[in-house]
């Protein structure tokens, strides 16, 4: 069995509650940092270990925290961002439901080291079993003594409260999470400033990932030098890959970064390979904002390595041949799916979550998403397949926020991966509403790699 | 005020009250305007939807403008700015739930309520919505239903007969 840091006792009965979580070793990283470490400590432990931000971006975490301004007089706030709605992630509420603590332990922990003494968990509105399982379980923090007045005689302060979000993808960006915090519509801020200068109530803020957090706890119990061992070169540690779509068992999954893509489709510790004997067709490995790949791309890069489960690997390639980690939202396409419908699906999905904001992104989502609709339903032009190439360029770098670039790039890889199934839907509109294109260009036997990068 | 026609004060409870006064303890003096998403889920647990008139006596006891309370409500999908079925089955329609069949789910759906997305059956208990990822993509399909988001997973036709039929049941 691959190491856990994060779910290792998952299955414990009782672990949501405090004392089977305390009987486990939990809030051993809480005693360990308020009572022998300084803040500055805290943060130079997580620098050391290689932490990536794990909402998406991939951002060194201890970096983050020393960016944060520390002006006399002012309050600075964490902000832990549980809004968790890229299609195809699903770890932070699985995290939540089942050992909550863990995810309170790492709050104390990363509010102690950046000088907050007020923390918000914003968790997305629709979650409120979630969020009534974490209320309860401060409550039960703040009884024990671990938060509230003089944390464990250490003198420290720290009030943790829960805010529900209302239902919108976008508050997932972190300056529209403030602003929805501050209780108005969730449209991204013009950076700079950024939120470690002037964030929530203009005061220096940190807003990170569930998953973030929670990996604290482990770093501070093991040391910085014993989180970076796991994991491989630049992505160190575990990550909670979230598995959906045509597989034998969907599910979270915690792995050490570097697992192979292949092992991790297949493997019975892990996915256990497509359901209903299926072939695979194409992955989305990071959430629903990062590059499809077919099937041959996604188990091996164009250099034919072994791909891996790691930032760099699944990056490699860039966007011509590879992808990226993302949110770790693993999405598998089994041979009798249609690309063209998925990437309709999508665009209707961002078109649906744009803020409004910018007229690339509000004007481009929709264009996209009736020219997409329009050749799913054997309506398309040939021309229709540039047509979206040149929205999706022309949306691509042009926007407040990258919700823009997350529109862009399903649909820009859709068509470089899948160009011929497109074209197919013009070709043959009847036969596109009754059938799937099927996947022998694809997967299985695998195309010739030229054949894939040929097409750009 | 965004109906002129029959636009009644109403009075929110003390029991409500009470709970917003506690929510607005948790965000700094001055900045009460940050308890608007927590009390406009208070309301629309209360109410079923989000009136006009509820607005405004949201903005009322958080001394905001009453436009600061419509551009919220209206900005996030979760508030119903009309009445609904008292339960509203929200059926996720993304991209991950689709590869496993929540097109047919909420197609049955249609079928069995016998009303499309957005109205209410006769009988007033029931509405339905296609909805975006509410990740829970590994349990596909799914939905909830409010005011308390109940979740029900890995849907089928018979699952989702059965979960009608006892609601239609329970009192
Ligand atoms: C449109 C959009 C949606 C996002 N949604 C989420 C989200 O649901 N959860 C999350 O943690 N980060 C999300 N992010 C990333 C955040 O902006 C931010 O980078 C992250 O919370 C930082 O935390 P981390 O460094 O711990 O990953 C989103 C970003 C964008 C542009
Ligand atoms: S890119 Fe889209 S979502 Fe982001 S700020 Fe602009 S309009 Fe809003
Ligand atoms: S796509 Fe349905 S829950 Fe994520």
């Amino acid at each position: 069995m691959a190491r856990k840091l994060l779910l290792e006792n998952i299955n414990v009965p009782g672990i949501h509650s405090f004392d089977v979580y305390r009987q486990n070793g939990g809030y051993r990283s809480v005693e360990k940092a308020l009572k022998t470490m300084t803040p500055e400590a805290v943060v130079e432990e997580v620098k050391t270990s290689g932490l990536r931000g794990r909402g998406g971006a991939g951002f060194p975490t201890g970096m983050k925290w020393s960016f944060l301004a520390k002006p006399e007089g002012r309050e600075r706030y964490l902000v832990c961002n549980a809004d968790e709605s890229e299609p195809g992630t699903f770890k932070d509420r699985y995290l939540m439901t089942h050992i909550p603590h863990l995810l309170i332990e790492g709050m104390i922990v990363a509010s102690f080291a950046l000088g907050a003494k007020t923390s918000y968990i914003y968790v997305r509105g629709e979650m409120m079993p979630q969020i009534r399982i974490l209320e309860r379980a401060i409550a039960e923090a703040k009884n024990a003594g671990f938060l509230g007045k003089n944390i464990l005689g250490s003198g420290y302060d720290l009030e943790l409260y829960v805010h529900p979000g209302g239902g919108a993808y976008i508050c997932g960006e972190e300056t529209a999470l403030i602003e929805s915090l501050e209780g108005k519509r969730g449209n991204p801020r013009i950076k700079p400033p950024f939120p470690a200068i002037s964030g929530v109530w203009a005061c220096p803020t940190v807003v990170n990932n569930v998953e973030t957090i929670a990996a604290v706890v482990p770093i501070i119990n093991d040391g910085g030098e014993g989180y970076a061992q796991v994991g491989i070169g630049r992505s160190t540690g575990t990550k909670l890959i979230s598995a959906s779509g045509n597989l034998n068992k969907p599910g979270v999954y915690e792995i050490e970064l570097g697992l192979p893509v292949e092992e991790f489709i297949y493997s019975d510790e892990y996915c256990g390979g497509i359901a209903n004997g299926k072939k695979l067709k194409a992955v989305v490995a990071g959430g629903s904002s990062v590059p499809i790949l077919p099937a041959n791309l996604i188990l091996n890069t164009i250099n034919g390595q072994p791909r891996l489960m790691s930032y760099e690997s699944l990056a490699d390639g860039g966007f011509q041949t590879g992808s990226m980690l993302g949110s770790g939202g693993f999405i598998a396409f089994d041979e009798d799916q249609c690309i063209v419908r998925n990437t309709w699906n999508f665009s209707r999905f961002y078109h649906h979550e744009s803020c409004g904001q910018c007229s690339p992104c509000r004007e481009g989502t929709g264009w996209m998403e009736k020219v997409l609709h329009r050749l799913e339903y054997g309506h398309g032009k040939m021309s229709d397949i540039d047509l979206l190439v040149d929205v999706s360029k022309k949306i691509e770098g042009n926007t407040i926020c990258p919700l823009g670039d997350a529109a862009a790039w399903p649909v820009a890889s859709a068509i470089r991966h899948f160009r011929d199934e497109f074209e197919w839907h013009v070709t043959h509109p009847k036969e596109a509403l009754e059938r799937n294109y099927g996947i022998a260009n694809y997967a299985n036997p695998l195309p010739k790699f030229e054949e894939v990068v040929g097409q750009n | 005020m965004l109906s002129v026609t029959e636009h009644k004060e109403i009075e929110f409870s003390s029991e409500l009250v009470k709970q917003f006064d506690e929510i607005v303890t948790r965000y700094p003096q001055g900045k009460q305007k940050s308890a608007l998403l927590p009390v406009l889920h208070l309301v629309q647990a209360e109410y079923g939807w989000v009136s006009p008139e509820a607005m405004d006596k949201v903005a009322d006891y958080l001394q905001i403008k009453p436009i600061e309370v419509y551009e919220v409500a209206t900005f996030y999908t979760m508030f119903f700015l009309r009445p609904q079925g008292k339960y509203v089955l929200e059926v996720c329609r993304t991209g991950p739930c689709c590869l496993v069949g929540a097109e047919k789910i909420m197609a049955h759906i249609e079928k069995t309520l016998g009303v499309k997305e957005g109205e209410i059956t006769q009988d007033g208990m029931f509405s339905w919505r296609g909805v975006e990822c509410l990740a829970a993509c590994g349990m596909a399909p799914v939905l909830q239903i409010g005011p308390e988001y109940t979740f029900y997973e890995n849907l089928t036709e018979e699952s989702v007969d059965k979960l009608i039929e006892t609601l239609r049941n329970k009192l």
